[in-house]
């Protein structure tokens, strides 16, 4: 596929009807993915540079933008998101390869049954999850405090989700306990995949463990954490349903995320052209961060 | 069989895993037993670690309202979802892995480009293309864009550059068209694939809480999600209640994926590790 | 693995099946409801917020139905939103152009959001002057909270009430609190509730009350509490200022500061009024500043003592409560016809001789109408009632009409879970007044 030499007549041919023939199994994907996905992009792309609200519609250029940085709510709510993603993706990494190191090589039923309660909270919904830990974090009726205050650990009760201190952390261990699911079964997967002989060598040259880890399989499953690390940056920067439902971005914004504050201007004050301006300028984060991992971490894949 | 040594980490492992395990699958268990406890026990600070007096009155509550209607329709809705991303990311998937097209590049980058926006921003202009469509409060408004979210696509061209490329050629020399090799030599090898995608679509399209919030307003026409969240009324917060709704949103779904929990992992298998 | 598959095929022709059918329901007509029958009469849609029985459907079938007996061709679809979503869900109706033709709620969201934006109908027809005189009769504010600054009126009231607050009377008692408490007028001074405070906390009681402030739910209660501390106002006579960063507005939240840093209330920045009223209702909170004659029906199975309704205290025991006016106002969907059949539904439900004093009694509320007299004379809920009649008089200004008044409530319960946080008060209301008078000239100024 690297020769370059000038097509023939014949390849001519055949290259406008392989394209031809790939155009058209990618028609259908291509309905939903431009009728649904790239014309609304398009347009918020487009309105972000409007004034543009329930009744009003005018062209004002690159005030929506400037008036963001200017935002002191904003940038309280971006430096949050990326307060949670600065946690959560790497631990959520780290804990996932943990988690799936120690059970991988375990017997079928029981390496099964593990992945299978950390994957529980994925399919018990977010809503449902959000609103049992919702319960237990309350201050007078909840768990953690009865808990805790038994234990000997708080002296009094504590308004986990009502404490600017307390409530970020609250939304991010939620975020976790939803999160790992899917990284533990990639990884299962991915180290199950490793070459043996590979390793079974390495052991006769008298490796370490911890050498035959790093050496042999951490590049093998470099391309499973790459995937891991983009899916979990864009899922922590998207974060929206945990906070509308346990803190409205409170106490004293201390919770306040782009996602959430990008749905409160638009549909709580209906100002939509500075909404899906908030919109692009995350789409660009969210693509920095994801470009980055590519580079760090794929470069081997190249 | 290998044999295993047992080491000191090993031990203090199981231990750290077996606490995991616990803390993970408490919330399931505190929604159970939570549904079932009378609001006396609920909103005692002491908490019953098992509901010793059972009751059945908030699920009664709960089906004064349509909750099975809601049920259903997150079902039809996820698993239409579902079958319309199958179908589309794997054909599209395909050629984007196996095909060398004019504009290959460009398109697969656009495809990877917007999955990194976020689904939120687009929402007021995909409400008034469901307007325009006359698709508003239908199921289908919250379908359309979950299919042509492009994870799907990425996916299945991940999937796909494991097919070897001489099969391809074989089934060109001897013949067969192009949807020929797709449905008997492309569709047994992704097969996996489609089964993880099928799964990942499943639980994205039940769990999107907020396109379904926009979209959706009859009361008929709900999702079990939208059910729940509309359980917590602005004057009351009922656990027992909630605990009921979130307790009959929960249970199908965690059925399905253990029964299909085998069959999905060995399709992520093959998928994401070739990355 | 046969098995699995059989199965799976099972599920998906299932899901196509029910995808198809709900698809065929809904592909002709986006306002949902019953379409057969009424093949050349009009249809409409109601939404209502959970209005005391208004938000459910037991109750508003049956007025439904009483409509139909006297109106036939015109048929009406319900459909129940909630505070918390509700007005999300209003907001994506009108971008989608699947608006409702009724609305059920205040002049806030009617006349100060929608009427503003111009998407609802003037009901001017609807205020002939026996309406207004009627209305007038009992309140002049509700009249101008129906009115917009362009003198149309969106919003044609049915009800109206007082939001109060309710003691734990079994715990005063023990505390030896009701000595503070005037139970002929159900009004105390703000040393009053200071003393009673310090009784029951004297007394063991471990929370009193709570001001919420975990977001916009029940925040009339700690908007009132604050306010009639030091008879603050809470805006200017016109709307157009907020100002409760006046001395009185600064003195009463300080004073909330200095109550909760002394032990004496508490506040919480996770719990929304639904989350107080519920601890109120356990008994574990002594107080609930977000009570209301709907509240008491709700949990009245729920509570085993009693839930004694006050006003909110005040320096000179004269409390001016917030006010809620519930009514309907029309989205102008372009059809005439449906706007007509919309303007009989509302007339049938608030004027009517026989409906409309049932349609108060539905909301749990008084009538705005002084014709219909009281409502609940000779009805079971007669006592209970009287008693937040008797509270109707402390009614002060309706300010809910104010510009910027969804930014406001933000600002608010910000601003309230500043000063507990032990940020100074006076920069933290300051604060909170400039936010919401950039959104008020951001609303005034298209």
């Amino acid at each position: 596929m690297n020769k370059r030499m000038k097509p023939t007549g014949m390849q001519k041919v055949l290259i406008r009807r392989e394209t031809l023939s790939a155009y058209l199994f990618l028609l259908p994907a291509l309905i939903f993915f431009v009728g649904f996905v790239i014309v609304p992009m398009v347009i918020c792309l487009v309105t972000s540079f409007f004034n543009y609200s329930m009744t009003e519609f005018a062209f004002v250029g690159f005030s929506n933008y400037m008036e963001m940085f200017q935002d002191k709510i904003f940038i309280r709510a971006l430096m949050n998101t990326v307060l949670i993603v600065v946690v959560a993706v790497p631990v959520v990494t780290v804990f996932s390869l943990w988690v799936s190191s120690v059970i991988y090589k375990m017997n079928g039923a029981l390496c099964s049954f593990f992945r299978c309660i950390f994957y529980l909270p994925v399919v018990t919904g977010t809503v449902a999850v959000t609103v049992v830990w919702k319960w237990m974090f309350n201050k007078y009726t909840g768990l953690f405090n009865y808990v805790l205050g038994s234990a000997g650990i708080i002296d009094s009760d504590v308004s986990w989700l009502g404490d600017e201190k307390t409530a970020i952390w609250c939304i991010i261990l939620i975020l976790l306990t939803t999160s790992v699911g899917q990284p533990i079964v990639l990884y299962v997967s991915a180290l199950g995949n490793v070459d043996d002989s590979l390793i079974e060598a390495a052991q006769v040259d008298g490796a370490t463990s911890r050498q035959v880890f790093w050496k042999i399989k951490w590049p093998q499953i470099m391309p499973t954490t790459l995937y891991i690390l983009v899916i979990t940056t864009i899922n922590s920067f998207q974060c929206y349903a945990l906070i509308q439902l346990l803190t409205s971005g409170g106490p004293n914004h201390s919770t306040e995320t782009i996602m959430y504050y990008i749905y409160y201007q638009a549909f709580k004050l209906y100002r939509y052209g500075y909404g899906n301006a908030m919109g692009v300028i995350l789409a660009i984060i969210i693509a920095v961060f994801s470009a980055i991992q590519f580079k760090v971490a794929g470069r081997k894949d190249e | 069989m290998k044999k295993i040594k047992i080491t000191p980490y090993k031990v203090i492992a199981a231990i750290v895993l077996t606490v995991l395990a616990f803390f993970f699958l408490f919330p399931l268990y505190w929604i159970l037993t939570g549904s079932v406890k009378t609001a006396a026990v609920i909103n005692d600070a002491v908490p019953q670690w098992f509901p010793l007096t059972p009751t059945m009155d908030n699920y009664e509550r709960l089906f004064d309202n349509p909750a099975f209607l809601w049920l259903f329709n997150s079902v039809a809705m996820a698993v239409l979802s579902m079958v319309l991303t199958c179908v589309t990311a794997s054909m599209a998937g395909y050629v984007l892995a196996k095909k060398r097209f004019v504009g290959r590049n460009v398109l697969f980058g656009i495809f990877i480009c917007a999955m990194a926006l976020p689904k939120q921003v687009i929402l007021i202009p995909l409400l008034r293309e469901m307007s325009f469509l006359n698709l508003h409060d239908s199921m289908w408004a919250v379908i359309l864009p979950t299919v042509g979210w492009p994870f799907g696509v990425f996916l299945m061209k991940q999937f796909s550059e494991n097919i070897p490329g001489e099969l391809l050629e074989a089934a060109k020399i001897d013949g067969a068209g192009e949807v020929r090799t797709f449905t008997e030599i492309v569709l047994p090898i992704i097969k996996p694939g489609i089964g993880a995608l099928a799964i990942f679509t499943f639980i994205n399209c039940w769990n999107d809480y907020f396109l379904q919030l926009i979209m959706l307003n009859s009361r008929s026409k709900l999702t079990i999600s939208l059910g729940i969240a509309k359980l917590q009324a602005e004057m009351s917060t009922d656990f027992g209640l909630i605990m009921a709704g979130a307790a009959l949103a929960a249970i199908p779904i965690i059925t399905v994926f253990l029964a299909f929990q085998k069959y999905f992992t060995k399709g992520i298998t093959m998928g994401a590790v070739k990355g | 693995m046969k098995n699995w598959k059989k199965w799976m095929s099972l599920l998906l022709c299932a899901g196509m099946t029910a995808g198809l059918s709900a698809c065929g329901g809904s592909g002709g007509d986006t306002g949902g409801g019953n379409s057969e029958g009424s093949s050349d009469g009009t249809q409409i849609t109601l939404w209502t917020y959970p209005i005391g029985s208004w938000g459910d459907s037991a109750t508003v079938d049956g007025i439904v139905a009483a409509f139909n007996e006297q109106y036939p061709d015109i048929s009406v679809s319900v459909e129940y939103l909630d505070y918390t979503s509700g007005d999300d869900q209003v907001t994506a109706a009108i971008e989608a152009g699947t608006a409702p033709d009724i609305i059920m709620e205040g002049p806030e969201r009617l006349v100060t959001t929608w009427g503003a934006a111009g998407k609802m109908v003037d009901l001017s027809d609807l205020w002939d002057d026996e309406a207004l005189a009627d209305i007038s009769a009992v309140s002049e504010a509700v009249v101008n909270a129906c009115r917009s600054s362009d003198g149309a009126y969106y919003e044609y009231p049915l009800c109206m009430n007082a939001h109060c607050m309710a003691i734990n009377y079994e715990v005063f008692e023990e505390a030896g609190a009701l000595q503070y408490i005037d139970e002929e007028t159900r009004t105390w001074t703000t040393e009053d509730f200071g003393n009673a405070l310090q009784a029951l906390k004297d007394a063991g009681v471990e929370t009193t009350g709570i001001v919420y402030c975990g977001g916009q739910g029940g925040d009339q209660g700690t908007r009132a509490l604050a306010r009639n501390l030091y008879g603050a106002q809470f805006t200017d006579a016109d709307h157009t200022t907020w100002t409760m960063n006046s001395e009185e507005g600064i003195k009463g939240l300080q004073q909330l500061v200095d109550w909760d840093q002394a032990g004496l209330i508490s506040h919480d920045a996770g719990l929304q009024a639904a989350d107080e009223l519920q601890l109120f209702a356990n008994g574990t909170v002594a107080m609930s500043f977000a009570w209301n004659a709907s509240n008491e029906s709700n949990y009245a199975e729920q509570i085993d003592f009693t839930a004694y309704a006050m006003t909110f205290p005040s320096d000179d025991g004269v409390p001016e409560l917030d006010g809620g006016i519930y009514g309907f106002g029309i989205f102008d969907n372009g059809n005439d016809a449906k706007i007509d059949a919309a303007k009989k539904f509302i007339e049938f439900v608030c004027d009517d001789e026989t409906q409309g004093p049932e349609s108060v009694i539905a909301s749990g509320f008084f009538p705005v109408r002084s014709s219909f007299g009281n409502v609940y004379e000779g009805t079971d809920q007669e006592e209970r009632m009287s008693v937040f009649n008797s509270m109707m008089p402390y009614l002060g200004d309706y300010y809910n009409v104010t510009p910027g008044w969804a930014e406001q409530r933000t600002a608010w319960w910000n601003m309230l879970q500043n000063i507990f946080n032990g940020n100074d008060v006076k920069e933290s209301v300051d604060a909170y007044v400039e936010t919401s008078s950039a959104a008020t000239q951001a609303a005034s100024g298209n």
